[in-house]
């Protein structure tokens, strides 16, 4: 087979449907991360836009160009589509986009959840836009601090768009981060061990990891406060035993890790672009790694600092405030790393490398004005004031979005195919720049002059008018340079000339493919034997178009790859993809249907929606899966795999160890509040505790117990080629044993509207009841597959699946219910 | 703190300049690891960082309300969107938008909130401090003369935030003597 035919049969069983039905059908990463950036940008242009109002309105005293009703919805909906639905999903698409190319495999671990993330993440962006162009957006500020943004005083269905379309495109975070993990874990060629992958992947797997734990505390936040509001269980009502400032720890303890996981993909596209800018390798791989490893802890430990005005106790101010002077440290290794990268190389000026340097310039600021606000008696005046708006633009726009220009303008001929001809991209880097150092230079002086932010007017007598004028002016000079930058990749990707292929001479695998990409990647996957495979072997892209790599004969119309061994990158099993599908786009729809009905308040519909995702998922499952054993299959270079199916951890199941850790860290922070409130809540204790029952208690972890061994029996037997039957007949009723506890310790839980105590007992309650329905699920779809003749002594991936879900539903089931029980017995 | 932060940035911007004018950077990997990473990396941002611990701690602890006898004591309790202020010395004397005190003395504001989250802000007098529902938050201020001083709510609250400020005026010892008998409005 020549390299022609080769790419004709690869692209047959790759390509996406032809016409207006590929787009909602695809499950290719390539189309999927390009339908992500450019949604993404979408929004960045509205959240430009909302920004542009502001400073209209900021420009002039007493402007009465918006009241403090509109202004609130607009600084809002500003900071909100700046966070969640640009900064956050950007990271999404260029990592779906480029991971696979890089990592030289062929696409990411789960296609299909790709396409569910990101029609999730359309529906719930569309919610918001909708909120806005209604009038009725949220008007809390972004980080909707209760009670202003609880019943009482945000009476609206405003606060309701928040809560729910963002958790609603929070599922989309979550499934990117579990994909992006596992595919950096698992999927990457023959070869690459961990310590040859290229920096962006070890970048975005420590981003990946940080959104699995740091998103829950606000989805968990969320779902509190919106049933505060829309079923009067309190939680943040002080008269009633809830706290404020419990959302603020849930907040911040996503929202702090939040300015990491925005900076840190950020800084994968420089020490990949960089290097390349300088003709030269990264200085110090292994430190910048480790560093990105740190920041990544560190941030998980400083979230107190924007709460230093709320009286915390003094030793807390200053354990917390040295911890976030500490960060300095490791972003100190990252932005030396680089210095001495350029210092090694030749540097040439090219577009990329100018907002390169904007991002030094820019971010150094940002990072020296975080310095300052963490030493709390300056940050007791600066908190809340136009200097700390300034500031957090410094580190976002500095630290994220310069490097996402660079980025852009790098792989800019990649995406396209094309050479850079119109030379519009200088001029506006020019106008970003300046433009972008005015406006918030200004904020910063303002600021420390008094101008509180998020106020929507001011007097002439404060004094502040020159200054936000030039701000308001800087803010016009910004928003046309990045139009033009706009206007500059429109034009290239519509009629620039055909470019050359690696046009940077960068020596990683994603230019080691015909450009645009093809759908299938590389026709044949490399043997990675170094960090930068293209500098080592020049010809590496023709060799593996001739098919001298793995996997180079297309079989049976198979979208197929392997896998390898996490650290080492020796092959380990082979992967069969599932192929074009609408069922994420109707599975999303429909889970849009269920946020929709809160958001309306059509309660009847939520059920109906609940069953229709969980039968969609069963589908989703039931798909996969063959009834006879496939033999080891040869790879090609005398390899020969086993098919994933037919391992005890495949791809599912690592899958499932990182959707599992998420879901931990969302019980540990119930559990979190369930003690904070407890002990530090005004108005405890509670008018009547829960009346424990030992009967209840000792039934549900008999049924907790049971289910957890007897997934492990029938997982044993089945291997031994006895019928795993009994085994998960048995799980079956040791989770619905469990279920029966957790509904019981609902039901008499007390007076679940009068008081934070049953409030919380009561969502313990039911996240034990949900899992514990999840497992009698998942053992009778096992038990379905049996029957059905879907398993095998070989066939045994779905085992150990179900395996560690039951395994969680009976450490979360039996913490549940001793949560509630205990304190009860203990009296 | 705003000098040496400039002469960071400096630092910075100086060495990225010379990386474009120089030919070659100087040693060895190993070498450069050490200069770079090492060197301005590790050493030099921790030693700034323990500088700037130790003078924030300093101010920090210079600004902790300590036990005194001649301490006046207030009560700031925010509502949306006005103020209204208490006085220990005058039990039943309330004053609105306007916070009374003894210039010259340590003054202890107890803060709190009859709805949402405000924060109790004097620039010129001292930080802030938050009102939180269910609690009662204690700031320390102190006027070294009479006068009028400036304060604004500082924690967004809604449609009227803008104009949530107040001010404080600072007595001596003789207006306060009269504004406790209830002399001055
Ligand atoms: C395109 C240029 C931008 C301009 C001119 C701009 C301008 C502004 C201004 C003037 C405010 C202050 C509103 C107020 O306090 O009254 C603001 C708030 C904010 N901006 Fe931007 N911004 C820009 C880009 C961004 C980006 C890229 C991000 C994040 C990735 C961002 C995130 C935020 C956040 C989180 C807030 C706080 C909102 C709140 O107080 O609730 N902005 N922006
Ligand atoms: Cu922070």
């Amino acid at each position: 087979m020549n390299a022609l035919e080769r790419h004709r049969k690869l692209t047959a069983i790759w390509a996406s449907e032809p016409g207006w039905r590929g787009w909602f059908s695809t499950v290719n990463h390539t189309d999927l991360g390009r339908m992500f950036l450019v949604t993404a940008f979408f929004f960045f242009i509205i959240g430009g836009l909302l920004a542009m109002l502001i400073r209209a309105q900021l420009a002039t005293p007493q402007s009465a160009f918006a009241g403090p009703e509109i202004y609130n919805q607009i600084f809002t909906m500003h900071g909100t589509i700046m966070m969640f639905l640009f900064a956050i999903p950007t990271f999404e698409g260029l990592a779906i986009y480029l991971l696979p190319k890089l990592l030289g495999t062929r696409d990411l671990a789960f296609p299909r959840l790709t396409a569910y993330g990101f029609w999730c993440y359309v529906f719930g962006g569309t919610m918001l836009l909708v909120a806005m162009v209604l009038g009725i957006a949220p008007d809390g500020g972004w980080f909707m601090y209760p009670p202003l943004s609880g019943p009482l005083y945000s009476p609206g269905i405003n606060t309701d768009f928040w809560l729910i379309g963002i958790t609603f495109v929070e599922i989309s975070a979550i499934a990117a981060a579990v994909e992006i993990t596992v595919s950096i874990l698992k999927y990457r060629a023959p070869g690459m061990s961990l310590d040859k992958m290229p920096i962006f992947a070890w970048y975005a797997l420590i981003t990946a990891l940080m959104i699995l734990t740091g998103f829950p505390p606000l989805i968990l936040g969320s779902i509190l406060l919106e049933v505060e509001r829309a079923f009067g269980l309190p939680f943040f009502q002080a008269e009633l035993g809830g706290d404020s400032l419990l959302w603020q720890h849930l907040f911040w303890l996503f929202g702090h890790p939040e300015v990491y996981i925005i900076f840190l993909p950020a800084a994968g596209v420089i020490s990949t672009v960089l290097p390349v800018m300088c003709r030269t390798t990264l200085l110090g791989y292994g430190w910048i790694v480790a560093a990105a490893v740190s920041l990544a802890f560190l941030s998980f430990g400083l979230w107190v600092h924007h709460m230093f005005t709320t009286g915390i106790p003094h030793m807390g101010l200053a354990f917390f405030s040295a911890a976030s002077t500490l960060v300095a440290v490791p972003t100190g290794v990252q932005i030396f790393a680089w210095i001495g990268t350029i210092w090694k190389g030749r540097p040439e000026l090219r577009l990329p490398m100018l907002h390169i340097l904007g991002f030094f310039a820019t971010f150094v600021i940002g990072g020296l004005t975080g310095v300052m606000v963490a030493v709390v008696p300056f940050d007791w005046q600066a908190h809340d004031t136009a200097f700390i708006t300034a500031h957090l633009h410094y580190v976002l726009f500095g630290g994220f979005v310069f490097p996402i220009f660079a980025g852009v303008y790098y792989w800019l001929p990649h995406f396209t195919g094309r050479r850079r001809f119109f030379h519009l991209g200088e001029l506006a880097f020019a106008l970003v720049f300046i433009g972008f150092h005015v406006t918030f230079l200004a904020m910063h002086w303002v600021g420390l002059l008094g101008q509180r932010r998020r106020i929507p007017t001011y007097a002439p007598e404060d004094g502040w008018t020159a200054i936000n004028l030039i701000s308001s002016v800087g803010s016009f000079v910004l928003a046309i340079g990045i139009g033009m930058i706009l206007i500059d990749v429109i034009l290239h990707a519509l009629t620039a000339a055909r470019g050359r292929r690696n046009p940077w001479r960068a020596g990683t695998l994603e230019w080691a493919m015909i450009t645009p990409p093809p759908a299938y990647n590389l026709a044949s996957l490399p043997h990675v034997t170094s960090r930068e495979p293209l500098t080592q072997e020049p010809d590496l892209a023709v060799r593996l178009a001739r098919g001298e790599g793995y996997l180079a004969t297309p079989r049976h119309g198979w979208r197929e790859t392997l896998t390898v061994d996490v650290a080492s990158g020796r092959p380990d099993m082979h992967v069969l993809y599932p192929t074009n599908t609408l069922l994420p786009i109707i599975m999303s729809a429909v889970t849009g249907v269920f946020f929709l009905s809160l958001l309306l308040k059509f309660y009847w519909t939520v059920p109906l929606a609940v069953a229709g995702v969980a039968y969609l998922a069963w589908r989703w499952v039931w798909v996969l899966g063959r009834k006879e054993d496939l033999d080891a299959l040869p790879m090609g270079h005398g390899i020969t795999l086993l098919n994933a199916a037919m391992t005890d951890h495949s791809p599912g199941w690592w899958g499932t160890v990182f959707l599992l850790t998420a879901n931990a860290t969302f019980f540990g922070s119930l559990l979190f509040g369930f003690a904070f409130l407890w002990t530090v809540a005004p108005g405890w204790p509670p008018p009547a505790w829960f009346v424990a029952s030992p009967v209840e208690l000792g039934f549900g972890i008999l049924g907790a117990a049971l289910g957890c061994f007897a997934i492990g029996h029938a997982i044993v037997v089945n291997r031994r080629n006895g019928s795993p039957l009994p085994g998960l007949v048995l799980t079956l009723a040791g989770a619905l044993a469990v279920a029966v506890a957790c509904a019981a310790m609902m039901a008499r839980t007390p007076s679940p509207e009068a008081h934070a105590y049953g409030a919380t007992l009561f969502v313990l309650g039911s996240y034990g009841l949900f899992h514990a329905v999840l497992g009698a699920l998942m053992a009778s779809f096992l038990i379905a597959r049996v029957l059905q003749g879907f398993t095998s002594p070989m066939r045994r991936a779905e085992f150990t699946i179900v395996g560690l879900w039951v395994g969680y539903l009976s450490v979360v089931g039996t913490l549940v219910l001793l949560a509630g029980h205990l304190p009860g017995l203990a009296s | 703190m705003l000098a040496s932060a400039a002469l960071i940035f400096g630092l910075v911007m100086v060495l990225l300049v010379l990386a474009f004018r120089r030919r070659k950077g100087p040693g060895d990997e190993p070498q450069q690891v050490r200069i770079w990473i090492i060197g301005l990396g590790l050493v030099f941002p921790m030693s700034v960082l323990a500088a700037l611990l130790v003078y924030g701690l300093a101010i920090g602890e210079r600004l902790l309300p300590r036990e005194g006898d001649d301490v006046a004591r207030v009560g700031a309790e925010g509502r949306r969107w006005v103020w209204t202020f208490s006085y220990e010395d005058a039990p039943g004397r309330t004053t609105q938008d306007i916070l009374h005190i003894p210039a010259g003395r340590p003054v202890d504001v107890a803060i709190t909130t009859a709805d949402v989250i405000h924060s109790f802000w004097v620039p010129r007098l001292a930080g802030k401090l938050d009102a939180i529902p269910g609690r009662v938050n204690t700031l320390r201020i102190e006027a070294d003369a009479p006068g009028t001083y400036a304060g604004v709510s500082a924690e967004f609250s809604g449609a009227g935030y803008d104009r949530f400020t107040f001010s404080v005026t600072a007595h001596d010892a003789a207006g306060w003597d009269a504004f406790l008998k209830g002399d001055t409005e």
